[in-house]
């Protein structure tokens, strides 16, 4: 890493260019390890699952290939239990989930970033309070507050409590912070009113931040597994986590159904990462995302 | 439903009605906004802070102090939960449990998560792939890794198969049927679906790290253990604070590794719980004692206080 003072080589510098061929490779190395220890295993779980009868999952010399590949094991998880009725039902409360935290979270945000108002210390302090006590500790009473209302065994009771996280109204307003006040200063002279305000100016400038707040609710909607466990007992109306748990508990003795139904679970949030996973990273490099 | 939205539109208008807004905005040249919109954006994210959250924390505490059962409202009934918690040998197991959880997970997550950051930050051809990939096992439910984990540590699975064909072992190794193998398993999954997520704290956090001190160090001959134990640690040490403080809360909490595991069973004897496993035993069914499972709750919200405002003082000491 020779000293480059010019500001032409200095931009160079941040690529790979200034990188020696023999770290390049060490980086690689490490890379491709790393890789087999974090996918491996996903991997291995989608072998077993196109494992046919003529594979021995149980083999002492563990083959990565299965001989007689089949996709019958994942028709046999979607016949002996509603393996898709259960991926439904996640999707739904994952949509009910993504939204209220869009809408939820964005209109609070906003009024707490943009309009001064009596309260807002009180309002921010209470949003701030909640998130010091973990969602486990009220379980017992949330589900007691969801079987009030009627909800419990119910997706919409599984949805509700999550529809506007807390943490999700700080990011959006911490989004809304970073939108220069001028424009809105210059709208309110040109008698914009909140509204038009909001609509206008605010969210068109907070789209990244909606899509960061979607993606972690719908990721965590889709695999959050003990309060439906504690909301759903009808099967019909499981969720994909709470239907897995059920499905190896049913199937314990063959592996390969069991890892058929992970699959099954697994691939649709993967390709739902991998699309977006440009703009994650993109936040990440920003420095968008803190914890 | 309807009784508990109305007396919270109820409060929330109340506040609102009060003529406070008004002289702010007569005093301002130009009305920015009405006194209403403000409490009018903010009445749904009020609604469920109200309903799900502050709610149902005052009820845990009632709770904890009435025998209400699944199918039963109970009366109160004292401090009883709360005498029966301290001679439950299970609540104690469990405390067991998650306090070496912690101690165990925290320098595992603490530093390799760092190094993996550092590994992946640098921007070489199919880095995005890389950074995507280690972050696969942060986007997959804990359901989902446990049953992969439970199928590669199963007495005949791909882990034990392997190191048998490799003469390491003869016997095979039973990591979820013996008490302190079956916790460690666990941690080794807590541990494994965090990398990623970690990782991708820190890398938003090592693009503030000063690359002209990196430089200025290299220059001088330091070696890349040194730089990162004088430049970038101390970069990051805010960072490290709060990934700190997350991953013993998270430890604290653990649930889904250790249900899935044991098959909701808890392990060998009921051996292996931790204190968020004992609420979900206590509170479903149609035995379930909700205010036994209560008194756990306020149990544990005490439990995950203490780390946090042990971490407060050591930071204000720090600054």
């Amino acid at each position: 890493m020779a000293a480059v003072t010019a500001p032409a080589d200095r931009k160079l510098r941040r690529g790979f260019s200034s990188i020696r061929p023999r770290e390049l490779v060490v980086r690689y190395v490490l890379l491709i390890l790393v890789l087999f220890l974090t996918v491996g295993p996903f991997v291995w779980q989608l072998s077993t699952s196109l494992k046919g009868p003529g594979d021995d999952v149980y083999s002492a010399t563990p083959q990565l290939i299965p001989q007689d590949p089949t996709f019958a094991n994942f028709v046999e998880a979607a016949t002996k239990i509603p393996i898709m009725q259960f991926a439904l039902n996640s999707l739904l409360v994952a949509v009910l989930v993504v939204g209220g935290n869009v809408i939820g979270a964005t209109l609070a945000g906003y009024a707490l970033a943009r309009l001064p108002f009596r309260g807002r210390g009180i309002v921010l302090g209470a949003i701030l309070a909640t998130m010091l006590l973990p969602s486990e500790a009220t379980l017992v009473a949330q589900y007691l507050t969801v079987r009030s209302m009627g909800l419990s065994d119910t997706l919409l009771g599984v949805a509700l409590p999550g529809m506007v996280g807390m943490i999700n109204i700080l990011l959006m307003r911490a989004a809304f912070m970073a939108v220069p006040k001028e424009l809105d200063e210059a709208a309110v002279v040109d008698g914009a009113n909140v509204w038009q305000r909001f609509w206008r100016i605010g969210v068109p400038n907070v789209r990244g931040m909606i899509a960061v707040v979607s993606v972690f609710a719908f990721i965590a909607a889709w695999d959050d597994f003990l309060w439906p466990l504690i909301v759903l007992t009808t099967p019909e109306r499981f969720t994909l986590t709470v239907g897995l748990q059920y499905l190896s508990g049913a199937f314990s003795s063959n592996p390969r159904i069991v890892a058929a139904g992970t699959m099954i679970a697994f691939i649709p949030i993967v390709i739902f990462f991998m699309v977006l996973q440009k703009q994650f990273f993109k936040g990440v490099d920003a420095g968008a995302i803190k914890g | 439903m309807s009784v508990i939205a109305d007396a919270t539109k109820g409060t929330l208008g109340t506040v609102g009605r009060e003529p406070v807004a008004a002289p702010r905005g007569a005093r301002s040249p130009i009305r920015s906004h009405g006194r209403f919109s403000p409490w009018l954006l903010c009445l749904p994210a009020m609604f469920f802070l109200i309903v799900f959250n502050v709610v149902p924390a005052v009820n845990t505490v009632v709770l904890s102090f009435s025998n209400a059962k699944m199918l039963s409202g109970g009366t109160l009934v004292g401090l009883d939960n709360y005498v029966r918690m301290l001679q439950d040998p299970q609540v104690g197991t469990a405390l067991v449990n998650v306090l070496i959880y912690l101690v165990v997970c925290l320098p595992f997550l603490l530093f390799l998560p760092l190094a993996l950051a550092i590994l992946v930050e640098k921007k070489i051809p199919a880095i995005g792939f890389f950074r995507t990939m280690f972050y696969t096992p942060v986007v997959a439910s804990a359901v989902v890794v446990g049953l992969i984990w439970t199928w590669m540590l199963d007495s005949r699975g791909a882990i034990n198969g392997l190191a048998r064909s490799l003469g390491f072992i003869t016997e095979s190794i039973p990591f979820l049927t013996d008490r302190w193998l079956l916790l460690f398993s666990a941690m080794s999954l807590t541990i494994w679906k965090g990398l990623g997520y970690y990782m991708v704290i820190y890398l938003s956090a090592l693009g503030s790290v000063s690359r002209e001190l990196h430089e200025a160090a290299a220059v001088d001959g330091a070696s890349a253990w040194r730089r990162f134990w004088t430049v970038t640690v101390p970069g990051v040490r805010g960072t490290m604070f709060l990934v700190g403080m997350l991953i013993v809360i998270g430890a604290l909490r653990v649930f889904s590794e250790l249900y899935i595991l044991t098959n909701g069973q808890g392990g060998v004897g009921g051996k292996n719980v931790s204190p968020v496993m004992l609420i979900e035993m206590h509170a479903t069914g149609f035995n379930g004692n909700l205010g036994y499972a209560s008194a756990l709750s306020v149990m544990l919200f005490f439990v995950t206080l203490v780390p946090l405002l042990v971490m407060a003082r050591i930071q204000r000491k720090a600054d």
